[in-house]
């Protein structure tokens, strides 16, 4: 038994530095940043002319729309339609982008939510008062609530990312060699399938206890600012 | 030299603004009166465009507010840079130390250099005793000291006027006094100043004038002398009221 654990563990870890890791970084960053760009859209009511605000709903109706759709599918099916479905539609994508494709728009949306209800969170004085010394509406959504809101979205972001890292084992069912298919493998070939996916799920503990860390690690210092003292 | 004519608010099933008119010299302390819900803190604010009159006229300086029009950005951020706002809750921005809470609109709104804009920030702090605070952040300092430090974000804009919004209703009487002392400092160098304040003996000692307000109607406007030697039947009563 330590022969296969020795001989299989580099293997699947390997897998996981070349395929998992990378999908749910690149996913995750690509994601977060979908989900910044629909929260804010979806919170924004601009001024102006008939036409931009025809259109801004419009882009708002849109990601409504895309929000609801990712959040009411699952993710297996979504990697099916991206992956096998759009080359009937003559949208061909290799494994690896679109598993990146799906990953990304998956936690955009749910991230979007998130976002959102960080940046609800922080009171309206704290709006009034950058506006009282005369800043822009993006400056005060960047410089004063953002760096507030990301404060208070970082464990549900965490959240977010710790599932993603462990949803990229679907992506071996669009054929990218990640470290589940990989283990999957390795039992097709040495019948041991309860010491196989043993090890595959201790790597993925030990992947997801290393972002644990981080996430205590980021949260103590964006709340260096909240103290609790007496006056 | 600020000057409102008719400006006028209705919420649904409220008269907030009731045809207000009036002048606020500059140089001078403004202290406006009044029981709550008057409409003091809706005045104050519209001078500072957080709140949005339906109608009137609304003169600063050499800028031009007509409230029945939507009022164009650049004209909104112009009034906000010549009227600093000091809240009943101070509202720092708890995410910045003190001095990055006093720097950030010099620097980024009025495109001030960080030394230049530090330099005049640690000025602000020695004025109003804190300027050991100035690498802590807000949640360390106590109300008194937190309501000190936003008049300083207030004053480092270098408006024309600074409007207090009850800066003192929050703060128990020794840091209270802590507050009023700078007010206090603040009058005696002609700053002009708008205050919103139930604090009676404040009125008395620091204002030029008095603006007595109640459903959202002006009930009397005047000097300090006449406002509590003359005063007419209601600021009689509320000024008796107040005794127990």
């Amino acid at each position: 038994m330590w022969d296969i654990i020795v001989s299989s563990t580099p293997e699947i870890v390997w897998a996981g530095i070349k395929y998992t890791i990378p999908l749910a970084v690149i996913s995750f960053i690509i994601g977060f940043i979908i989900a910044v760009f629909t929260a804010i859209v979806r919170i924004t009511t601009p001024k102006g002319n008939p036409v931009v605000l025809f259109f801004w709903r419009l882009l708002k109706w849109f990601l409504n729309f895309y929000v609801w759709l990712f959040r009411s599918t699952p993710l297996l099916v979504q990697l099916f339609i991206i992956f096998f479905g759009l080359p009937n539609a003559g949208i061909q994508f290799n494994a690896f982008t679109a598993g990146i494709i799906t990953f990304s728009l998956n936690t955009g949306a749910y991230c979007s939510e998130t976002i959102r209800g960080a940046i609800s969170s922080i009171p309206d004085s704290q709006w009034e008062a950058a506006y009282s010394i005369g800043m822009t509406h993006r400056q005060v959504l960047f410089r004063i609530i953002f760096p507030q809101a990301l404060r208070v979205a970082l464990p549900p972001l965490s959240n977010s990312f710790i599932g993603l890292v462990k949803d990229t084992s679907l992506a071996s069912s669009i054929t990218i060699l990640e470290m589940f298919m990989v283990s999957q493998q390795i039992t097709a070939k040495n019948y041991e399938p309860l010491l196989m996916y043993s090890i595959v799920a201790a790597v993925y503990a030990v992947f997801c206890t290393v972002l644990t860390i981080l996430q205590h690690y980021l949260e103590k210092r964006m709340s260096r600012y909240v103290q609790v003292t007496g006056e | 030299m600020i000057k409102l004519e008719h400006v006028d608010k209705q919420y649904r099933d409220h008269h907030a603004l009731n045809d207000i008119n009036l002048t606020f010299e500059a140089n001078q302390t403004t202290v406006i009166l009044g029981p709550s819900g008057a409409g003091k803190s809706t005045l104050l604010r519209s001078l500072n465009l957080l709140e949005r009159p339906q109608s009137g006229h609304y003169q600063i300086g050499a800028e031009q507010v007509d409230f029945s029009q939507e009022i164009p950005t650049k004209l909104v951020l112009k009034v906000r840079r010549m009227t600093g706002m000091v809240f009943q809750s101070w509202n720092l921005f708890p995410h910045l130390t003190i001095m990055q809470n006093i720097t950030e609109g010099p620097i980024h709104v009025l495109n001030q250099s960080k030394a230049q804009a530090e330099q005049k920030a640690l000025e602000l702090l020695e004025e109003v005793g804190l300027a050991d605070t100035k690498d802590r952040y807000p949640s360390q300092l106590s109300g008194g000291q937190q309501q000190r430090i936003s008049i300083c974000r207030a004053l480092a804009m270098d408006p024309e006027y600074i409007l207090f919004d009850e800066p003192t209703s929050a703060l128990d009487p020794e840091l209270e006094a802590q507050v009023l002392r700078v007010l206090l400092k603040l009058a005696q160098q002609q700053q002009s100043m708008i205050v919103v304040t139930h604090n009676i003996e404040f009125a008395r000692r620091v204002a030029d004038k008095i603006v007595f307000l109640e459903d959202g109607k002006i009930e009397f406007e005047g000097t300090v002398d006449e406002f509590f030697n003359h005063p007419t039947q209601r600021i009689h009563e509320f000024l008796t009221g107040m005794e127990f």
